[in-house]
């Protein structure tokens, strides 16, 4: 059942990344582009789950976390950039 | 029983995964796209994990807890960028489908 269930949830993650890619090359402003380097970042995540459960090996949960922690930290930048046009004041 | 626990599990998350960037690939305005991916997403991602945990606690080695402290930190931080991402649309002054609401008291 596992075996038949996670190949089909790799091809939809997949495709929920490449139409986010497209949405981050299309989106008309840079509110889009951030929006979508966020919902990225978490299909990445979701991605990266998966391919720990495929493989069986508890190594990627370190990558995934430092994923979350890096990805915010570039989200809440990005959006300060856009509020204040700087990012240290 | 808990391979079928399992398959549904992964497969809600990658569906709910798929609608939320298909809702952000689809919807028409900046402020409903926002929609899409902060809610499904997150829901998508949860389940996996919840997956991931069930999966790796029944194979020996103990209980795990990795996957507990990604879904609370995805968990605390979704709402939050998001809320910073309409901050930033509101300050660009992105269009809106929506109407904008009546002036109050204007000929009261």
């Amino acid at each position: 059942m596992l075996s038949l269930v996670i190949p089909i949830a790799f091809a939809l993650v997949g495709l929920a990344l490449a139409l986010t890619l497209w949405r981050l090359l299309v989106g008309p402003s840079p509110a889009d582009r951030i929006l979508a380097l966020d919902t990225l970042y978490v299909n990445t995540i979701a991605l990266l789950v998966l391919l720990g459960i495929h493989l069986e090996s508890a190594l990627y949960f370190e990558a995934a976390l430092l994923i979350a922690l890096m990805g915010f930290v570039g989200t809440v930048a990005l959006c300060k950039y856009l509020l204040r046009g700087d990012i240290i004041e | 029983m808990l391979d079928y626990l399992l398959s549904f599990l992964i497969l809600t998350g990658a569906v709910f995964t798929l609608i939320g960037s298909l809702g952000l690939a689809r919807l028409r305005d900046f402020y409903t796209r926002l929609h899409g991916p902060t809610k499904a997403t997150t829901l998508g991602v949860g389940s996996l994990l919840i997956a991931s945990a069930l999966y790796f606690s029944t194979r020996g080695a103990g209980l795990s807890l990795h996957e507990v402290l990604v879904t609370l930190f995805l968990f605390i931080t979704a709402p939050v960028s998001a809320h910073l991402l309409a901050k930033a649309a509101l300050h660009l002054r992105l269009k809106s489908l929506a109407k904008p609401p009546e002036e109050e008291g204007g000929e009261a």
